[in-house]
């Protein structure tokens, strides 16, 4: 088992900077959401299609970006 | 991999490939995400899991010995095994593994450089099978508490002001903008950092694809800020992982003597009553 079609990306979530890992694993999509800085997953999901899985990724990634707040410094 | 202090703490993906199933080899990846490991890991590698594994799961702490000790056992690790740890997001809290492997005196334990993300993107092989382990048994010497920083040495440092303090957040977290990694809870009750730290983030010391820069781009990193090794070193983050990282950088590439990782970290300096928190951007190094 390999995984084939590896893809980086970085998308622009709610005002934050997401990296978007994708590639096929056993012939399924996956992909992981983490927030660039520091890196930390906010999703893995999996999907039929790389625009299923991230899709899926991206929503959760949103939903959990949400709750971050920003203070006045 | 030549100019590093310590080259010899890091092995390359090719060198797991070829030796990851050597009997006196054990493979253990440790990630953020505990789930990456189910998804497919190195061929013979255990997975331990951080939040659950590598912390006394009661109260705020490393592993115990006495559970440190049962977790090499469990992981057929003796006290001379070959332990190479790799996880992802470039490592991070495989750092934290290798951090408290050291502090627990274990001789010969090193990093996939690249973690998982360069094995996964390389190709390499993959299995979701976990491998039959025989047991062994397992001494640990004492803990090296010089290799972390407690709350009353960093108090010490700051006081004293003889020590160079590296808070490798992020930038909006170094200025108290966020409290916590866009995402994750927040478990401190002020932002801002430690009066005098310099903000170098831990991810600055890798490439894109993983690996660490170079030694000469790592000197230049940090001694742009000051950090140098002339003097003692404090790494610090929000709960002592992203700096256990930067401590490998600074300990066993860059070589320097004195590198401590405050693992208390800025979930229990911001959470101090009374501590001193500076905010905003740090002033020009040497300013």
């Amino acid at each position: 088992m390999k995984v084939e079609e590896y893809q980086e990306r970085k998308v622009e979530v709610g005002g934050w900077p997401v990296n978007l890992t994708s590639y096929l694993l056993d012939g399924v999509y996956h992909c992981k959401a983490d927030n660039v800085s520091p890196g930390a997953a906010l999703a893995r999901t999996t999907g039929a299609t790389r625009e299923e899985a991230e899709k899926k990724a991206l929503e959760r990634a949103a939903h959990m970006l949400r709750r971050t707040r920003v203070n006045q410094v | 991999m030549a100019n590093y202090a310590h080259p010899d703490t890091l092995v390359s993906t090719d060198w797991v490939a070829q030796h990851a199933n050597d009997p006196n080899v054990r493979v253990v990846e440790v990630d953020v995400d505990t789930k990456a490991y189910d998804e497919g890991h190195v061929p013979g590698a255990l997975g331990w899991a951080w939040n659950s594994q590598l912390c006394d799961t009661v109260r705020r702490d490393i592993l115990p010995k006495a559970q440190f000790e049962e977790l090499m056992a469990s992981s057929g690790i003796k006290n001379d095994t070959n332990v190479v740890i790799y996880g992802d997001n470039n490592n991070w809290f495989a750092a934290w593994a290798l951090w408290q492997m050291k502090i627990y005196g274990h001789k010969d334990v090193r990093l996939m450089n690249g973690g998982r993300k360069k094995w996964l993107a390389e190709g390499r092989e993959l299995s979701k099978d976990a491998p039959k382990v025989s047991p062994s048994t397992y001494k640990a010497a004492g803990a090296d508490n010089a290799l972390r920083a407690f709350l009353p040495q960093v108090q010490a440092a700051l006081a004293a002001k003889n020590t160079g303090m590296v808070d490798v957040r992020s930038p909006q977290e170094f200025t108290g903008e966020i409290l916590a990694p866009p995402g994750l809870p927040e478990t401190c009750q002020r932002g801002g950092h430690i009066p005098g730290a310099r903000n170098i983030p831990w991810g600055k010391a890798c490439n894109d694809d993983g690996t660490f820069k170079s030694y000469d781009e790592l000197k230049s990193l940090y001694g742009g800020e000051g950090i140098d090794g002339s003097k003692p070193v404090i790494a610090y983050c929000r709960i002592g992982e992203r700096s256990s990282h930067t401590w490998f950088v600074l300990k066993y590439l860059l070589g320097f003597d004195k590198v401590t990782n405050y693992d208390g970290s800025w979930t229990e300096w911001g959470n101090l009553v009374g501590a001193p928190v500076e905010k905003g951007a740090a002033a020009k190094a040497g300013a």
